[in-house]
């Protein structure tokens, strides 16, 4: 069930186009902030909710890089492997993190704390090598950088 | 009058202009005068002005506007922020720099074409460049720049903020509209063109956010000031960058036709200590590589085409000696393969193919074949062979690698393993 803040968030956003069926991308995002990702009974909601079918909310779903369809853990790191950052090293910081997490690309650690995505470039590439870590930017990356920011996380 | 307009207002250090200190300093100005005028003069100042447009492709400005029908009823305009081209980020400097710029451009750019509704569409994970994006558009509306009777006139517009759900092909500009329906983006064949059939089959502009922040300029200092901004043909400043190991990487605006020297040399310091010079991509991942004899180009589109590549974004990657030049290929082609959104056959069985044969050989697996293989690719995605430019803009670095560097290709196939490991 789509919840009464969820619903008027989402009719809020059709206000915005000249179709409602504009806001299925969004109205994804929107219940996937309730619990980091989407479930299939998320996307049957949404579908009903604004008069789609199932197949259709799901081919979107599966197409955008933001929605994830699989649960994810608490904190979401997304550490950008293209090509400004491949050069700047990438790959030092992808053996780091996945040596100190203890996972590899796109797993959750045991205790759910993070979550490991390889991602496109951030359009940060003069602070290269970067990552996100739930949205925000972190630049000039350096193992002993990302030690100091991890720290930070619960 | 600054012959920086673009950034002259910008200072990283601090949060971008507030409404009254951008008024201030001149801000809306370009608004004001074009109201005065009429949505067809506010074209041909831009047509004049030469203003191409810097998402890439370099079409002129003010005939893409003028390709709009003039008859009544719903029109959109879109600004394209989208950026997600690796080794491009000149887009969030402007938009988190100075929002009111790009959305004045946005409010003269929809009274020029008769649009009531104008959205920008924005990438993900520019999560800074979002809030004050949308607290500019807020602070707008507030001051009558943006809703009913704009300024007292008989224009209004409605604009809105949209966040894109990530995916590279979001930024080409059919894709877009698909994306902003709420479908897949996948591409729409052409024509009609977007400026005839666009957005829920509406006439609509897409312009990228760098070329609709000029516009304010051109309007409040007039298209002869900004053709005068160049030397060369086309008009106006251009924001270059520099990303990999050079001394300081960065976004600098200079004029449109820097020579590519000023920009390595002088705006990036050179390679970093350490590192020596290779080879280039002038203008992000969709651009061919370009060496150290063709630093005297000038950085405008038809001298970087006759050099053997494009313009691009501007945003140049610069590949140094200690990284391998198949390696930095196999990123960049993976990236392409990851992001092909499927539509037609030959990219969406090709990319993932030239992704693998790369990761191959820069593993030590690859065979004398495998260079065939890359070749092929290069002529079967060519421009003309799939429905969008996605593909061939991923072949370009890959054809003048495999030119360039066919020796280090050829390392890795005869010593079994990548020679920088
Ligand atoms: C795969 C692909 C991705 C693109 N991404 C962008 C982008 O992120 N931003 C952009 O402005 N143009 C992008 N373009 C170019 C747009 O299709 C379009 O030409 C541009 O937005 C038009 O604006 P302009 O005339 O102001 O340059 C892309 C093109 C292709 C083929
Ligand atoms: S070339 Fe690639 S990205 Fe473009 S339509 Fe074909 S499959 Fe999609
Ligand atoms: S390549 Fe990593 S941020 Fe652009």
């Amino acid at each position: 069930m789509l919840t009464e803040h969820e619903q008027h968030e989402i009719r809020a956003q059709m206000a915005l186009y000249e179709q409602p069926a504009a806001v299925v991308p969004e109205a994804l995002k929107l219940v996937q902030a309730r619990r980091g990702w989407v479930a299939d009974e998320d996307v049957r909601d949404v579908a009903a909710f604004l008069g789609v079918s199932t197949a259709e909310v799901e081919s979107i779903a599966t197409f955008y890089s933001l929605i994830y369809r699989r649960p994810v853990g608490r904190h979401v790191i997304l550490l950008c492997d293209s090509v400004s950052c491949w050069i700047m090293g990438f790959r030092d910081l992808r053996a780091h993190l996945t040596a100190r997490l203890g996972i590899g690309m796109g797993e959750t650690t045991p205790d759910g704390r993070y979550t490991l995505f390889p991602a496109v470039c951030l359009g940060a590439c003069e602070l290269a090598p970067a990552m996100l870590v739930d949205g925000i930017l972190h630049g000039n990356l350096t193992p002993e950088r990302i030690d100091e920011i991890l720290a930070g996380y619960e | 009058m600054t012959d920086r307009p673009l950034t002259a207002l910008i200072k990283p250090e601090r949060a971008p202009l507030s409404l009254a200190e951008y008024e201030h300093a001149g801000g809306y100005a370009g608004l004001r005068r074009a109201l005065t005028l009429t949505p067809a003069e506010v074209t041909t100042e831009v047509t004049k002005s030469t203003l191409r447009g810097r998402g890439g492709a370099g079409f002129p400005t003010g005939n893409k506007w003028s390709l709009v029908p003039a008859v009544d009823g719903r029109k959109y305009v879109v600004v394209n922020a989208d950026e997600m081209e690796p080794g491009t980020m000149k887009d969030r400097l402007l938009l988190e720099g100075n929002p009111h710029q790009t959305v004045e451009g946005a409010i003269i750019t929809a009274y020029a074409v008769g649009a009531q509704t104008a959205y920008i569409f924005l990438r993900w994970g520019y999560q800074l460049a979002e809030a004050r994006v949308a607290q500019a558009i807020a602070d707008a509306y507030a001051a009558g720049y943006l809703g009913e009777r704009i300024l007292g006139t008989d224009f209004s517009l409605q604009l809105y903020l949209h966040m894109s759900a990530g995916r590279y092909m979001c930024g080409e500009e059919t894709a877009l509209l698909n994306a902003l329906e709420g479908k897949r983006a996948n591409p729409r064949s052409k024509p009609p063109f977007p400026p005839v059939s666009g957005l829920f089959g509406r006439p609509t502009i897409v312009n990228n956010a760098e070329t609709v922040s000029n516009v304010p300029h051109i309007l409040r200092n007039g298209w002869e000031w900004f053709t005068k901004l160049s030397s060369g043909a086309d008009g106006g400043t251009k924001l270059f960058g520099a990303s990999g190991r050079v001394r300081t990487p960065g976004v600098w605006e200079r004029p449109m036709g820097t020579p590519l020297r000023e920009i390595f040399a002088d705006c990036a310091g050179g390679m970093a200590p350490g590192y020596a010079f290779r080879a280039l991509l002038p203008g992000g991942a969709s651009t061919g590589f370009l060496t150290e004899d063709a630093f005297d180009t000038p950085l405008d589109f038809t001298s970087v085409e006759k050099a053997g590549s494009r313009l691009g974004t501007g945003t140049m990657i610069v590949l140094d000696d200690k990284t391998c030049p198949v390696g930095m290929q196999y990123s960049l082609q993976r990236f392409f393969a990851r992001e092909s959104c499927g539509w037609c056959t030959p990219c969406r069985e090709g990319l993932p193919w030239v992704a693998r044969t790369l990761e191959a050989l820069e593993a030590g697996d690859g065979e004398a074949r495998d260079l065939d293989v890359l070749d092929a690719h290069v002529h079967g995605l060519a421009m003309g062979n799939t429905f969008c430019a996605l593909a061939p803009g991923a072949m370009a670095p890959l054809e003048s690698a495999l030119k360039l560097f066919r020796a280090d290709f050829e390392r890795h196939i005869s010593e079994k393993r990548c020679p920088w490991t």
